[in-house]
């Protein structure tokens, strides 16, 4: 197979981002626009690799208050208990509900912790030569893309049972402060993967021929 | 318009060319003998599964970029840029690239009719899922309900305004823009014409797709559901089931929905529209 691959960039062209038409812009052109669907025509996602870098850290700096402050307030008879993500996770499981601890525990701890840290090796990884195979991180870029989402479960948890859970005596649920930063992890997160262009992991193989 | 920025386009190759070797006979495949902005014909060969892309070694001359005839159109992969040969699937098959293994474009069986059908149905089950309240629960006597709205407003009552908005935006307007916008394109086009703005509305379609979570929502409802049985009674009220219903309903159309072709529909009728 060697020697008979050969990319759009290489050829001149550009593939449309939206519609996928490939065309030839004409070489003195500033900004090009997709004659199909009137995109604008990009060779690659401009400034990938710095915007992807800005959002990680902002998605690093939210994480700590994220995980630390409390998500959500439950009072009952015995008093008031202020549970963080993790806290809430341990509650579950130790109070016999194993199977929604698991779920909650993958959406909100795993998903964040994955798409932080397998971003930044991504992110290392198309800086130069990674020994890494290109179509197993192309594959790890795949994953984040479809994971993002699911994090912002113990959002709506928390806001459903905050809206349904305000009995007299008996149970009260209120949403607590760190579901500011924890959404805010969530979508700064999500767009950073959204600005990775995967083509970043190819472009040095091209290169090296 | 911009046209004036770009030479020539669909980038078209004459298909005896360098990359005759590979082809029809090897895959038991045909070549799409139109231009790129047709949709694809099927039905016209037996084979399912996924078609692994040929790359492209040479891609001949032709900077002029002359529309030739008889050619397959040439498809750039979105995760690695490596050039290839649009070949015609048969119904249920997909087009993978043969370098990363992303998935190119698939044929799908009545794509668009499936799409606006199921399409339709999520117009429908979303009013309901919206109206009626999602949860019913009491203990001892006390009760409470809420509609998802309910639970937005909740958010909004203690200061989390861009939580709340958040939520707002991904379990109320995005999915509604969605089915909104995917049926304003693709009616017309079954009824045979493309709707004004068609162009803009698909690529905005396509960026809002990403913050629809009706399906986190739903996981999360059930989630709390389970958390709430544990000290009170528990009823699901229709809004739940309609939840089900609907995230069942958009995968469902994102399944069958064939951007690919829909594309080449929106060029078709832009070349068209150019032609003096």
């Amino acid at each position: 197979m060697s020697g008979s691959t050969l990319t759009a960039m290489e050829r001149g062209l550009i593939p449309c981002h939206a519609c996928g038409m490939v065309s030839r812009p004409a070489p003195s052109a500033g900004v090009a626009h997709c004659l199909r669907c009137n995109a604008r025509l990009h060779l690659r996602i401009p400034d990938s690799a710095s915007r992807c870098w800005a959002l990680l850290i902002a998605g690093y700096i939210l994480y700590l208050p994220a995980n630390l402050l409390p998500i959500m307030y439950t009072g009952t008879l015995s008093g008031i208990r202020r549970d963080t993500i993790m806290s809430g996770i341990v509650y579950l499981w130790e109070s016999g509900s194993w199977g929604i601890a698991v779920i909650v525990f993958i959406a909100s701890i795993m998903v964040p912790i994955l798409k932080l840290g397998a971003l930044t090796f991504l992110l290392i990884s198309v800086r130069g030569r990674s020994p890494w195979p290109r179509r197993e991180r192309t594959m790890l870029y795949r994953l984040l893309k479809l994971v993002g989402r699911w994090s912002m479960l113990d959002i709506f948890v928390a806001a459903i049972l905050t809206r349904l859970v305000h009995f007299r005596f008996l149970a009260t649920v209120d949403v607590g402060p760190a579901a500011l930063p924890f959404g805010a992890v969530v979508v700064i997160t999500m767009i950073a993967v959204m600005q990775f262009d995967p083509r970043l992991i190819w472009d040095s193989k091209q290169q090296e021929r | 318009m911009g046209q004036g920025l770009l030479e020539n386009m669909p980038f078209q190759l004459p298909i005896n060319s360098a990359i005759a070797g590979w082809t029809s006979e090897k895959f038991g495949l045909k070549f799409q003998r139109e231009l790129s902005a047709t949709p694809f014909r099927v039905g016209q060969i037996n084979f399912t599964g996924s078609v692994s892309m040929t790359p492209i070694d040479q891609v001949p001359g032709d900077s002029t970029g002359r529309m030739t005839i008889h050619s397959a159109p040439v498809i750039a992969c979105r995760e690695c840029d490596l050039l290839q040969r649009e070949v015609a699937l048969s119904p249920g098959g997909a087009a993978r690239c043969r370098r990363c293994g992303a998935l190119l474009y698939r044929c799908i069986r009545h794509s668009l009719d499936r799409t606006v059908a199921f399409l339709l149905a999520a117009a429908v089950i979303y009013l309901m899922a919206n109206i009626f309240p999602i949860i019913d629960v009491s203990v001892q006597g006390d009760r409470s309900t809420s509609t998802l709205l309910g639970a937005v407003h909740a958010l909004l009552k203690h200061d989390l305004t861009v939580v709340a908005l958040l939520m707002f935006i991904t379990t109320i307007l995005a999915p509604a823009l969605e089915i909104a916008a995917m049926l304003y394109l693709l009616l017309p086009v079954r009824l045979g014409y493309l709707p004004p703005g068609f162009a803009w509305i698909l690529r905005a379609v396509q960026e809002i797709k990403h913050w629809n979570m009706v399906e986190v929502l739903l996981l999360g409802l059930l989630v709390s559901l389970v958390r709430m049985s544990s000290f009170a009674t528990v009823t699901p009220d229709l809004a739940l089931w309609s939840f089900g219903a609907l995230a069942f309903l958009l995968a469902a159309a994102t399944a069958s929905f064939d951007p690919h072709e829909i594309w080449a529909r929106a060029g078709k009728t832009r070349a068209v529209e150019t032609t003096p």
